[in-house]
C-alpha cells in the first residue's frame, strides 16, 4: 500500500521529473492521491484537509534530492508530517508521588475498556506495583463479573459494587479502599456510553469531581470511522481527558482515528492494545503509527522485534541454510523455538504489509497454539529424520505419532506444514540480511 | 408516532448531519460547478460512506447533467435507494426446526447484546428459542448471556469458561432438538477477522451444525459497530470469504453521526444489511427496510 502510494504519487509527478523543483501544480496532483490514502484510512476528511495545507506548504518549493523520485520526496514529507503530528513516545502511565494513583477509563460500548483496565492492572503488578481494580460498570450485564474474572487471574483485587449504588460511589469508595489498603494504582473501569448521550457523560464528569483521578484516559478503538473527531471533541470536552489508549491494532485497521484524536484533543496517545490476551499491552511509537496510517505495515516493529530475539548468528545460519536451499525439519524446529519467543506467529505475519491476506491465502494451515504438539512431534524425531524428512515413511511415522502421543495424521500435517513453510521461506528468501528478506516480502505482497 | 419518524428520530444524529450539511452546501450554490463537487464529496466521506461510493454517487450526477444545484439532493437520495435496494433481503428463518442463527463479528460490536434483543423479539412472536453460549473465551461473556437469557425467557446452553466451542454448539443444537425449539442463536467470541485460528474455530461452528442439522446455520449474521469506520468492509469481505455471510447487522446506528459504511458494504460486497441497532432498548433493533431508511433520512 506504502509502496502503491508512492508509486501513484511517481506517476502523477513524473511529467515534471527533470524540473528539479516541486511547483504548487505538481504538489496539487499528487496530494489528492495523498488525500484519498488518508480518507481511505479513517481520517477525518477536516483534519486531512489542514494536514494537506502543512504538507504543501512545506513541500513547496523544495528541491527534489537526487535519490528520491518526486513521488518518494512528496511521501517523506507527509511521513515527516504525520509523525510531528502523532507527537511524542509513549510514556506509559507516570504513578504520583503520592500513592495511590487513580486512572479513569471512558470510552464508547465495546473499546476494550475492561480488557484495557486488566492489562493496566497486569502491567503495574509486573513492575512490582499493587493494583486495585474497580468494577464501576453496573450498567452493561456480566460487567463486573467480567472484571472478577481477570482480576482473579492476575491475582489483582476488585473492588466491586455494592447493592444499589451508583456508578459515582463505587469509584469513590473504590479510591477510598485503595488508600486504606495501600494500592499504588487503582483504576476505575466504567460503563460504555455514546458521547452524545448526555445523562451518563454527566455521570462521568461527577466522578471526575468526586475522585480527582490523576490519569483520565480515553479508550478508542482503532477502526473507529470519521466520527472519532466527535468522539474525542465530546470525552475531552467533558472531562479534560489526559491520553489515549488505542485498542484492537492486532487487526488490519489503518487506524486514521488516531490522527484525528490527536488533531482535535493534542492529548498523548498512552498506550496500544495489540490482543485479546492481557500481556498484549504495547507502547507508541509515533513514527510506526505514521507508517500505519500510510498503509506501510508495522515493518518497523517487525524488524525491531525479530531483532530482539534472533541472534545475528542464527540469523546467519538460517540465511545460509536458504540459500543453500537444505531448509530441514532441524531449521524448522530451531525456527519454532523462535517463534515462541517472539509472540505469535499468526500476529507476527499480519504485521507484514500484506501479510494478512497471505494468512487469508495459507488457510489456517499455520499453527499457533497447537505449538506445543508440534515440538512433541519433531522431538520424537531422530536427528537423521529431521536432517532428511524424506525418509519419513509410514513405520516411521507410526513410531513418531506414538512416541510424541499423537497421531499419525497429525504427524502428516505437520510434515505438509513443514512442505509448505520451506516453499515460503525459500521464495523470501536470497537477500542480504534480514532487512532484505523483508524488503523482499514487502515486494511480493505490494 | 408512525414508524417513519420514530426511525428518523432515532437516525437524527445521521440526518441532521447529512442531509443538513448537503441542504446548505446545495442553497449555498448558484451553480454546479466541480468545487461543488469536491464540497459533496467531502461530506459524503464524512458520514463514513467511503471514497468510492461518494465518487460514484457524484458519477451519477455529472452523467445525469443536473444544471440546477437543488436538483443533485433527488439524485443522491434516488442513488442511495438504488443502491440499497439493489441488494436488499430480509432475516430468512425456515420452517426447519430449528432454524439455526449464528451470529459473528469482531471484538465489541455487540453481538451478545443483539442477540437478546433478538430472541426478546422471537418470544414475543411466540418463538421458542434456545442460545448457544459458544463465546467460551471473553471472561464472563457466559454469564453477559445468562442475563439476557433470564431477560427473554430463553434456555442458555453453556459449558465452562474455556471450552471447546463447537462441543457447546453441538449440545445446544442435540438439547433444541430434544426441546423442540424453534430458533437456535449461537453467540460466538468475537474475533478479528485477521486471526486465521479463530476462523477457522468458526468453520468448525459451522460443521458441526452442518453435520448434526443439515441445511443448517440458515444465517449467519455478521454484527458491525457503525462507529467504526471502511476497516469494515475489510471485516465484512473476509468473514464472508471464510464462512458465507447471509446478512449483517448494523449496531450503535443512533450514537454516530454516520452509518455512510451500510452503502459501501452492500454496494461493493452484495451483502444486505438485514438488521440496524438503533438504541438500547429491546423495541430498538429492527429490521432494514431500504425505503424507511432513506425516507427517514430526507425526511417524507
Amino acid at each position: 500500500m506504502f509502496e502503491s502510494l508512492t508509486s501513484k504519487l511517481d506517476a502523477v509527478l513524473k511529467k515534471f521529473k527533470g524540473r528539479g523543483i516541486l511547483t504548487e501544480k505538481d504538489l496539487d496532483e499528487g496530494l489528492r492521491e495523498v488525500r484519498l490514502a488518508l480518507l481511505e484510512a479513517d481520517v477525518n476528511f477536516r483534519v486531512v484537509k489542514s494536514f494537506i495545507e502543512k504538507v504543501k506548504e512545506r513541500a513547496m518549493g523544495r528541491e527534489v534530492m537526487e535519490s528520491l523520485s518526486p513521488g518518494q520526496q512528496v511521501v517523506k514529507v507527509v511521513y515527516e508530517e504525520l509523525c510531528s503530528v502523532m507527537g511524542e513516545k509513549g510514556k506509559g502511565i507516570p504513578l504520583v508521588p503520592n500513592p495511590p494513583t487513580v486512572i479513569m477509563l471512558a470510552g464508547l460500548q465495546g473499546s476494550g475498556k475492561t480488557t484495557t483496565a486488566g492489562k493496566l492492572a497486569r502491567m503495574f503488578r509486573q513492575d512490582g506495583r499493587k493494583a486495585l481494580l474497580v468494577a464501576a460498570d453496573i450498567r452493561r450485564p456480566a460487567a463486573v463479573r467480567q472484571l472478577e474474572v481477570l482480576g482473579e487471574g492476575l491475582k489483582v483485587p476488585v473492588f466491586t459494587p455494592g447493592a444499589g449504588k451508583d456508578a459515582v460511589a463505587v469509584c469513590r469508595e473504590g479510591v477510598e479502599y485503595g488508600q486504606k489498603y495501600g494500592h499504588d494504582v487503582v483504576i476505575l473501569d466504567t460503563a460504555g456510553r455514546l458521547h452524545i448521550d448526555e445523562d451518563l457523560m454527566k455521570e462521568l464528569v461527577s466522578i471526575k469531581d468526586k475522585v480527582r483521578p490523576h490519569e483520565i484516559l480515553l479508550v478508542v478503538d482503532a477502526m473507529t470511522g470519521q466520527d472519532a473527531v466527535n468522539i474525542a471533541t465530546h470525552f475531552n470536552g467533558a472531562l479534560d481527558i489526559t491520553g489515549v489508549i488505542l485498542t484492537k491494532l492486532d487487526g488490519d485497521a489503518r487506524g486514521g482515528a488516531v490522527l484525528s484524536i490527536r488533531q482535535v484533543t493534542g492529548k498523548p496517545i498512552r498506550l496500544l492494545g495489540m490482543g485479546e490476551k492481557l500481556d498484549q499491552l504495547e507502547p507508541f511509537f509515533p513514527d510506526r503509527m505514521a507508517s500505519r496510517i500510510l498503509g506501510m505495515g508495522d515493518v518497523l516493529s517487525l524488524i525491531e522485534k525479530a531483532e530482539r530475539t534472533y541472534s545475528l548468528e542464527e540469523v546467519e545460519n538460517l540465511k545460509g541454510n536458504l540459500k543453500g536451499n537444505n531448509f530441514t525439519l532441524e531449521d524448522f524446529r530451531t525456527q519454532l523455538k523462535q517463534m515462541k519467543k517472539l509472540g505469535s506467529l499468526v500476529d507476527l505475519i499480519a504485521m507484514i504489509p500484506g501479510g494478512s491476506r497471505m494468512l487469508q491465502k495459507a488457510g489456517g494451515d499455520i499453527p499457533e497454539d497447537g505449538l506445543k504438539h508440534v515440538e512433541a512431534i519433531m522431538n520424537s524425531m531422530t536427528l537423521r529424520e529431521r536432517r532428511d524428512h524424506t525418509i519419513i515413511d509410514g513405520s516411521r511415522r507410526r513410531r513418531i505419532a506414538k512416541g510424541s502421543g499423537t497421531r499419525v495424521e497429525e504427524v502428516n500435517r505437520l510434515l505438509k506444514q513443514f512442505l509448505q513453510t520451506r516453499k515460503m521461506v525459500k521464495s523470501l528468501a536470497g537477500g542480504k540480511g534480514k532487512f532484505s528478506m523483508m524488503q523482499k516480502a514487502r515486494s511480493l505482497f505490494s | 408516532m408512525n414508524f417513519f419518524t420514530r426511525l428518523g428520530n432515532k437516525l437524527t444524529r445521521t440526518k441532521d448531519k447529512l442531509i443538513g450539511d448537503i441542504d446548505a452546501l446545495l442553497s449555498r450554490w448558484k451553480k454546479v460547478d466541480p468545487a461543488l463537487f469536491e464540497e459533496l464529496e467531502e461530506i459524503l466521506i464524512s458520514a463514513d460512506m467511503g471514497v468510492t461510493v461518494a465518487e460514484r454517487l457524484i458519477e451519477k450526477i455529472k452523467k445525469d447533467r443536473i444544471t440546477e444545484p437543488l436538483a443533485i439532493k433527488t439524485v443522491i437520495r434516488e442513488g442511495m435507494l438504488a443502491i440499497l435496494t439493489e441488494h436488499q433481503g430480509t432475516l430468512a428463518l425456515p420452517d426447519a426446526r430449528p432454524a439455526v442463527v449464528v451470529i459473528v463479528g469482531v471484538n465489541g460490536t455487540g453481538k451478545t447484546t443483539t442477540i437478546g434483543k433478538m430472541s426478546e423479539r422471537l418470544r414475543r412472536e411466540g418463538k421458542k428459542v434456545i442460545i448457544a453460549a459458544a463465546d467460551t473465551f471473553r471472561a464472563a461473556a457466559i454469564d453477559q448471556l445468562n442475563v439476557w437469557g433470564e431477560r427473554s425467557g430463553a434456555a442458555v446452553i453453556r459449558h465452562a469458561d474455556g471450552a471447546d466451542p463447537a462441543a457447546v454448539v453441538f449440545d445446544a443444537l442435540s438439547a433444541a432438538k430434544a426441546r423442540g425449539a424453534d430458533v437456535l442463536i449461537v453467540d460466538t467470541a468475537g474475533r478479528l477477522h485477521t486471526k486465521v485460528n479463530l476462523m477457522e474455530e468458526l468453520k468448525k461452528i459451522q460443521r458441526v451444525l452442518e453435520r448434526g442439522h443439515p441445511g443448517s446455520p440458515h444465517e449467519v449474521l455478521l454484527v458491525l459497530d457503525a462507529t467504526a469506520g471502511q476497516n469494515s468492509l475489510v471485516q465484512a469481505r473476509f468473514f464472508n470469504k471464510d464462512i458465507g455471510i447471509t446478512g449483517i447487522v448494523l449496531t450503535k446506528l443512533d450514537g454516530t453521526a454516520k452509518g455512510g459504511i451500510i452503502f459501501g458494504i452492500m454496494e461493493e460486497l452484495n451483502i444486505p444489511v438485514k438488521m440496524i441497532g438503533v438504541g438500547e432498548g429491546i423495541e430498538d433493533l429492527k429490521d432494514f427496510n431500504p425505503r424507511e431508511f432513506v425516507e427517514a433520512l430526507f425526511g417524507r
